[in-house]
């Protein structure tokens, strides 16, 4: 065929309804979301003290740190799904929950005595965490990476990866309201494991469904 | 529909000319499409020559540049400029298309700049692959793509001589370049 051939049939392709691809993706979180509060609401559940939880530091940090880990995974995604993309700046973003996570380990291990340190790194929950947090992200993971395929990245698999991680901290938000265990020793510990799950699921998912 | 204005909107003939074919002009689509033809032509044959590859599938690259760039005109941003859109597509498929013909490490392509200096017109003798491509579509779809691209008919004519609407002829030729653009991905050269 020739290039001048080529272009007629597509220039006679009609104009396609405009697709945003930022609405797509808030609309694939929130059907995600749905299915993860159904799982969330049948296995879960918020925590018997959870009023009185909210009112401490550790508590509230779980959420401070997923939260500013989901948004610049979700934004940096978004950046990614774009073949002209330019994350650099957004991606030092990710930095901040990290650093935020460390301090909060550091002060644990001053103000909390060394003999308490392992209690409290296993907590009660470490193998439902590092299970629940993927499970939770899976339907959002799933929703996004459909919608993801109206993109063009140029990386599909590290595009895939921050989904995964955006699905993550998401999910985060939601399995922190149950989780009795609030030292950032456990937090430190298993909320990455689960992520990092998550993160190759979506890594893998992006190589085989965003290629384009 | 008329063309929307957009508030600090790139003022360079291809990004007007892609904000004008969004809002329906056929004629322009068709003249943005060959004008980014040629310059993806020019940078395609500098890469090959680069990778040692000779330029016998040189069209192909091409093509499938023009195909991406049409199924993917959405993740363009109309505040941004279109060359460098244009450039991350084309280098992306040109890149792909010497990975699909054995070169394992491809020298990234710099100064599209140069390439949109020196277009490059097509060799009316240059086919592509893209005829055996067709060969995975359903018939109809097939039927549809030839008629429009290979015999030069319109979309009413096709229409009427398939007797389907032409409602029905845009749809199939739509999920037809879509089709292809997926079988393209697929083959190995």
């Amino acid at each position: 065929m020739r290039t001048s051939e080529l272009i007629a049939a597509l220039s006679a392709d009609p104009v396609p309804e405009p697709i945003r691809l930022g609405r797509r993706v808030a609309a694939a979180i929130a059907l995600g979301l749905v299915v993860s509060l159904s799982i969330y609401a049948m296995r879960m559940g918020l925590r018997p003290n959870f009023a009185e939880a909210a009112r401490t530091v550790r508590f509230d940090l779980k959420f401070v740190d997923a939260f500013a880990f989901a948004l610049p995974s979700l934004l940096l995604t978004l950046q990614l799904a774009r073949p002209d993309a330019r994350p650099r700046a957004l991606a030092l973003w990710l930095l901040a929950p990290l650093i935020i996570l460390a301090a909060g380990v550091v002060v644990e291990l001053i103000v909390v005595p060394r003999d308490e340190w392992l209690s409290r790194l296993v907590g009660h929950n470490a193998k439902f965490c590092t299970v629940m947090i993927p499970t939770l992200a899976a339907p959002i993971l799933a929703a996004v990476i459909v919608a993801l395929r109206a993109g063009a990245p140029l990386h599909p698999a590290l595009t895939g990866a921050l989904a995964g991680a955006a699905s993550a901290g998401i999910a985060a938000l939601l399995y922190a309201t149950h989780c009795p265990d609030d030292s950032p020793l456990f937090v430190a510990t298993w909320y990455p494991l689960g992520t990092l799950i998550c993160m190759g699921v979506g890594a893998l998912a992006g190589r085989r469904f965003l290629a384009w | 529909m008329k063309a929307q204005t957009i508030k600090g909107a790139p003022d360079d003939p291809w990004s007007r000319m892609m904000t004008a074919a969004i809002a329906g002009d056929e004629g322009v689509y068709r003249r943005l499409l060959e004008d980014i033809g040629r310059s993806v032509r020019a940078m395609a044959r500098a890469a090959f020559a680069r990778a040692g590859v000779g330029d016998a599938d040189i069209e192909d690259a091409v093509q499938e540049t023009l195909l991406a760039i049409h199924l993917k005109r959405h993740t363009w941003d109309p505040a941004q400029p279109l060359a460098p859109w244009v450039y991350a597509i084309a280098r992306h498929k040109v890149i792909d298309s010497l990975r699909r013909r054995g070169r394992r490490r491809v020298e990234p392509l710099e100064n599209f700049e140069e390439f949109l200096a020196a277009p490059e017109a097509e060799d009316p003798h240059a086919l592509s692959d893209a005829r055996k491509l067709l060969e995975a579509l359903a018939p109809r779809q097939r039927d549809i793509v030839t008629s429009i691209s290979l015999d030069g008919q319109s979309i009413a004519a096709t229409a009427k001589r398939l007797s389907m609407s032409e409602v029905a002829v845009r749809v199939a030729l739509h999920r037809a370049l879509k089709s292809l653009g997926a079988a393209w991905r697929r083959s190995v050269a």
